[in-house]
């Protein structure tokens, strides 16, 4: 099963190697970890969207609690949650290709935030299968190159990860 | 008052009543040796090797409850230091090692013995710092022994570069630390402790499998009133071996790939098993595929969470210090009107009894060439049962781990997580300077000792007597043993060519030394090595054994408890 991760670690040097560390050292899978301060500067908050069992995921979620840099670890998939991605995508916006993709970005709600004779650059957040379904979507000669920063989640309504 | 970052880092360990610290200079450390110098606080040892430095202080934290200290210099004093460290990780030792580092402006410049210590040792570290600002020495060093001896105990390094053991800072020692992000449960969870104890109480077939976290937690107390109490019988892991007193009626002895017959067959067929500061690993109950075709419920009391539900899947849970929720059961017990069913336990013991009959440590005792296991009996007869005794690794460990009966917790010491063979030696220096007085042997192999010969000189240096048992078959044993098993007696490359002539080589170095040919000598040359005359003199007994002779019982890989091969 999939489950989006979120923890609270002290904002210090080698926090991420010890959960990137963790992982690999673990045979834990790693779909995509994002990582930046908080508005407490002294704190950093990552997202891990990982797999597996029930089984691996309480060990995932144990042993990220027993590093010691470690402050607050939640299993958003436990309950109600937001997760959103953003993606850039570069695009071919020649000939036939200028109006489709424009109107490919709207149909996706993306928006062109580059635009070249030859290229648009189209910003599209969403859920990582919302970015996943755009990009299937598209013609693959049309596409030039994509970047995503991996999911950030957050817990709906009250609940709240703070230290 | 400003002082230098070595300057406080010297004070730091006074502060912290450190008495003794297993180290080598280099030049990154250079600075914090000469206020070793210049202080009579603590005792500096100067080993042979980094990786002795640190299994020194990881003996003397085992045979103390302390924690162990090591400083080494930056780049090979570092990654020589990583042995050890992966081997006090391992077996959760406390222990504090500091390295040197590079001045930090030279840091990732690929400087001259330069290396990213912090990231070598990540994996097998409790927690490391690397010490950039000497503001921040101070705390930084009390956090390292903070996080080293609390919780589950494990190895915290520290990296100081040069330039940081030369400036100069206020200095103040931290009298206390909290960090918001490390909060250790010591009290278990009260309600699991009542289902647990219900669950004992309820209990036909109860066993008690008892392991490292006993000895760490200093539980054996509570462990051996909890089982008398309940009258429930106990077996220990290779970790735990004197947790509960081996020559108490309800011992079942060792478990695990080598354990008794009677300690296995017990754990597997029990219906109701608590685990205490263990860790159900895969040389204890083999495949859990296997462990699981008998049915039991399952209590496991840990201090780490993570160590709980890993392998085997357990009914009641209980996270907390060992001895606290010892303590608790106790009292519940005692207030309980209820008692196990005793006509069951009677039928239960007297299975296991039968069990016991097989007398599965069985080996020759009319033998012409010395049986290692003789050996080690004489030994444990001789001390009394007194000694410290520390191990390598590989088959005299085994046996030392079988027929040394431990009583008491902290006395047997070896490297049951890693298995790093060339820890005996180097622990041992460590356990005898912590215990001037003990009797401390080394029990060893030939191919283990090579590993840290070179503390020899260290133990002269600083007149160790410890008395080093070196059973001498000539073959890497336990390689030998397996490949005579599992690879059709294909010996490769486990056969000991060319050995030093051990007697003399101990006496190169400054020490007595017997060689040992004959059954019938084995009692004389131990009593000599342990005589008053011999007391403040290391003595190597080079016992030369039978090369054949195998570890019996054995559960060979991916089975399970239930399939022993017995001699």
């Amino acid at each position: 099963m999939r489950h989006i991760i979120s923890l609270l670690m002290e904002n210090e040097a080698g926090a991420l190697s010890r959960v990137a560390g963790l992982f690999s050292a673990r045979g834990y899978n790693i779909e995509s970890l994002t990582v930046a301060p908080t508005e407490d500067e002294t704190m950093s908050r990552m997202t891990i969207v990982t797999r597996g069992s029930d089984e691996v995921i309480e060990q995932i979620t144990k042993q990220l609690n027993k590093l010691i840099d470690t402050v607050k670890v939640v299993d958003l998939s436990d309950g109600e949650h937001i997760e959103r991605e953003l993606m850039l995508v570069k695009v071919r916006a020649e000939g036939e290709w200028r109006e489709e993709m424009k109107r490919m970005s709207d149909i996706f709600r993306g928006r062109i935030i580059d635009v070249t004779d030859k290229t648009y650059t189209i910003e599209m957040t969403g859920a990582g299968h919302k970015l996943d379904a755009f990009l299937e979507a598209l013609d693959k000669s049309a596409l030039l190159e994509t970047v995503r920063t991996g999911a950030s989640g957050i817990g709906r309504g009250e609940r709240i990860l703070k230290s | 008052m400003e002082l230098t970052g070595a300057e406080i880092t010297v004070r730091c360990l006074a502060e912290e009543g450190v008495e003794y610290v297993f180290g080598y200079p280099g030049g990154a450390v250079l600075n914090i040796y000469d206020e070793i110098y210049k202080q009579d606080k603590f005792k500096h040892v100067l080993v042979r090797h980094e990786q002795a430095a640190v299994h020194a202080a990881d003996g003397y934290s085992r045979a103390t409850g302390r924690t162990g200290v090591a400083l080494v210099t930056s780049g090979p004093g570092a990654t020589n230091a990583v042995t050890g460290i992966a081997t006090a990780y391992m077996d959760s030792i406390p222990m504090v090692v500091i390295s040197g580092q590079v001045p930090t402006p030279a840091i990732g410049m690929d400087a001259f013995q330069e290396v990213d210590t912090v990231g070598i040792t990540r994996p097998c570290v409790k927690h490391n710092f690397l010490v950039k600002d000497i503001r921040e020495l101070a705390s930084t060093i009390k956090k390292a022994f903070y996080i080293a001896s609390t919780g589950r105990p494990g190895p915290v390094l520290v990296d100081i570069p040069k330039d940081v053991t030369q400036f100069t800072t206020e200095y103040e020692y931290p009298k206390s630390i909290s960090l918001r992000s490390y909060n250790p449960v010591t009290k278990g969870h009260t309600g699991q402790i009542k289902r647990a104890v219900q669950m004992l109480l309820n209990a036909k077939r109860p066993m008690i499998y008892a392991g490292g976290g006993v000895i760490l937690s200093d539980a054996a107390k509570q462990l051996t009133e909890l089982a008398r109490l309940l009258g429930f019988p106990c077996t220990n892991t290779l970790m735990g071996l004197g947790g509960f007193p081996a020559s108490d009626p309800l011992s079942v002895g060792m478990l695990g790939m080598h354990g008794t017959y009677e300690a296995n067959m017990a754990v597997h067929h029990s219906d109701v098993l608590v685990a205490i500061g263990a860790r159900f690993d895969d040389r204890v109950i083999g495949n859990p595929e296997h462990f699981y075709q008998e049915e039991r419920q399952i209590i496991h009391i840990d201090i780490d969470p993570s160590s709980i539900s890993k392998r085997v899947k357990v009914d009641v849970p209980i996270v907390g210090n060992v001895p606290e929720v010892l303590t608790e059961m106790i009292k519940l017990i005692k207030a309980s009107k209820e008692k196990p069913d005793q006509a069951a336990l009677k039928t239960w013991l007297t299975q296991i009894e039968l069990w016991r009959s097989r007398d599965c440590l069985k080996y020759d005792r009319n033998s012409d060439i010395i049986k290692p296991q003789f050996v080690l009996e004489k030994l444990h007869e001789i001390t009394g049962g007194d000694a410290f005794v520390t191990s390598d690794v590989g088959q005299h460990q085994m046996w030392a781990a079988q027929f040394y009966k431990f009583d008491k917790p902290r006395r047997w010491i070896n490297s049951g997580g890693l298995g790093t063979m060339g820890f005996g030696l180097p622990a041992a220096m460590g356990v005898q300077l912590a215990h001037p007085e003990a009797m401390v042997a080394c029990v060893t192999g030939e191919g283990s000792i090579q590993m840290n010969i070179q503390e020899l000189a260290t133990c002269k240096q600083f007149n160790i007597p410890i008395k080093i048992i070196l059973l001498n078959n000539r073959y890497l044993g336990m390689v030998r043993q397996w490949q005579e098993f599992f690879y059709g007696e294909r010996y490769a490359e486990s056969y000991m060519d060319t050995l030093p002539d051990f007697v003399k080589l101990a006496e190169a170095y400054g020490h007595a030394g017997r060689r040992i040919d004959n059954p019938a000598e084995v009692e004389d040359a131990l009593k000599w090595a342990f005589s008053a005359e011999m007391k403040d003199t290391l003595v190597f007994l080079d016992f030369r054994t039978d090369q054949t002779e195998n570890v019996y019982p054995m559960i060979p890989g991916g089975k399970g408890l239930s399939e022993m091969i017995l001699v």
